[in-house]
């Protein structure tokens, strides 16, 4: 059986204070596969990717990751498997060095110190920060941090990458750098982002979410054509595809008029 | 720049420091940290009064400083910033203890003043010992010698987050106060009344901060236990450098040296 695969059913989800975040949410993801997950602020993104990896437990439906369901004895296997990038590196590197903390993950896996060093060199040279090894992670610049970020869930070698907001906060070098570094993985990915040219350019697919439902899952290029479902979303089409202010040519491609 | 980011950028600079490669900075980070704890006890345990037998025990900062190669004037001046705690701290002692307990010259010196300066005696030589230590171990060294020696995990855990956070803590804390004075034209802003609910701000962020930090350490199979990978080999060397300064600290605290030393010099003269 295929690890990479995703199944949620039904996935129902109320916060203590009675939010309803998610209400009814389905989909299916194929291996390999990269799909995004757009939608206003509250529309219940962040809370569908805490379930992937069992942060959160479904109080209705069901979150199966390769076959296996997502539930309390579960939780080892599908943490290996599911690896999630946050939206604040500094959440997420806790140690005092890069290469500590590329090494944490592995280490709790129980792997021998010879290794952890191979799979926190192969991490850091996948996402090209050999060099930031020996830095402590609150002196690396917002790119580094998000480079070095990945790195550390790709130590855990997952199927399925988890990403909050990957492009959040980077300049647009760094950001192209990570366009390119995210198009040349195998996994299967989820991108929640409300950076729609990335999700445009990364996935072939988008899941549009409003009021903790799935509002449209269809081909990325279809779901940025439908203004009248953008609309409903609280979301504009991506630059990329809007008209040039200056020259007026169409991201649609030529002007038929 | 405000006082946090002046006491961040110190903090920083002991780091860097501590990545120097010298004689002082090789040994054994668990040698450092015992000798340094038995230092501090010596140091403290002297008598209320003792002053000349504290002095001796300078050799060790200052010896490791310059073998070290630190900058004495910065670990001065960080000396100088946590100073305010020890001067405050013993300063009724010259106004409860007024007896005379020695003249020097025509000037009477009373119990007071000689326990307040032994107090201040004591704090210069037990932080600059521990700046020392920071600086040629690094915070981490000092983590992972506490873990070594069995300290229990919770507390070396907590030592780790909060230098790994001071600084995320700190920026957060300096963005505040600069939203505030950017909006307060000069004046007191609010008042006082407003620090508090900014610290009440900083706490709840830090409270959702720890929730993230918590997510992210589950993620990767964080199970109460933070593990290191490094490796430290205590050799011979480092057996003899714990060896030598503790027998050294001890033979301070038993036998007042600069009394000796005088001793035996009248004694010569004599």
């Amino acid at each position: 059986m295929s690890h990479h695969t995703i199944s949620v059913r039904d996935l129902g989800f109320a916060y203590p204070d009675g939010t309803q975040a998610l209400d009814g949410v389905s989909f299916e993801a194929g291996h390999g596969e990269a799909i995004a997950v757009v939608g206003a602020n509250g529309a219940g993104k962040s809370t569908l990717l805490l379930h992937l990896n069992g942060l959160l437990t479904p109080q209705r439906g069901s979150v199966d990751i390769g076959g296996i369901p997502v539930t309390k004895g579960t939780l080892p296997e599908i943490r290996r498997t599911v690896g999630m990038v946050f939206q604040d590196p500094d959440d997420q590197l806790f140690m005092p060095t890069v290469a500590e903390d590329v090494g944490f993950g592995p280490l709790n896996l129980g792997l021998s110190p010879e290794g952890v060093a191979a799979r926190v060199a192969a991490a850091l040279a996948r996402v090209g920060a050999e060099h930031l090894a020996e830095r402590p992670p609150y002196r690396l610049s917002g790119g580094e941090k998000r480079a070095v970020a990945i790195a550390t869930v790709l130590a855990m070698e997952p199927n399925v990458l988890v990403m909050d907001e990957p492009s959040s906060g980077l300049d647009p070098r760094a950001r192209r750098r990570l366009l390119g570094l995210l198009q040349g993985f195998e996994h299967t990915r989820i991108v929640a982002t409300h950076d729609l040219d990335l999700a445009a350019e990364l996935c072939p697919r988008t899941i549009v979410m409003g009021g903790g439902r799935v509002l449209a899952d269809r081909p990325t290029v279809d779901v940025f054509r439908d203004d009248e479902l953008l609309e409903r979303a609280s979301l504009e089409r991506p630059l990329g595809m809007l008209a040039c202010p200056i020259c007026g040519c169409s991201g649609d491609g030529p002007r038929s008029d | 720049m405000s006082t946090v980011a002046t006491g961040l950028s110190a903090i920083d600079r002991l780091d860097r420091l501590a990545r120097l490669d010298t004689a002082v900075h090789r040994v054994d980070p668990r040698a450092k940290v015992i000798t340094t704890a038995v230092f501090v006890v010596c140091v403290v345990s002297h008598g209320k009064y003792d002053l000349l037998g504290l002095l001796p025990f300078a050799v060790f900062p200052v010896v490791l400083a310059t073998e070290g190669g630190l900058p004495l004037g910065f670990l001065g001046r960080l000396l100088l910033m946590a100073s305010p705690f020890a001067l405050i701290m013993g300063v009724f002692n010259p106004l409860f203890d007024q007896e005379v307990v020695a003249h020097v010259g025509s000037v009477a010196v009373t119990g007071g003043w000689l326990s307040y300066a032994s107090i201040i005696l004591r704090f210069l030589l037990t932080v600059a010992a521990a700046l020392v230590l920071t600086a040629t171990t690094s915070f981490a060294g000092i983590c992972l010698a506490l873990e070594k020696l069995k300290v229990p995990d919770v507390f070396v855990t907590q030592l780790l987050l909060l230098y790994r956070y001071i600084f995320v803590l700190g920026d957060e804390a300096g963005r505040m106060a600069q939203a505030r004075r950017l909006r307060s034209f000069g004046s007191r802003g609010m008042g006082w009344r407003v620090y508090g609910q900014m610290l009440g701000q900083l706490l709840l962020r830090t409270f959702a901060r720890a929730q993230r930090i918590y997510l992210a350490m589950k993620c990767r199979g964080f199970d109460g236990e933070i593990r290191l990978a490094r490796t430290l080999r205590f050799r011979a060397a480092d057996l003899a450098f714990t060896l030598l300064w503790s027998a050294a600290f001890i033979a301070f605290r038993l036998v007042d040296v600069p009394l000796a030393l005088g001793r035996l010099i009248t004694g010569l003269t004599g």
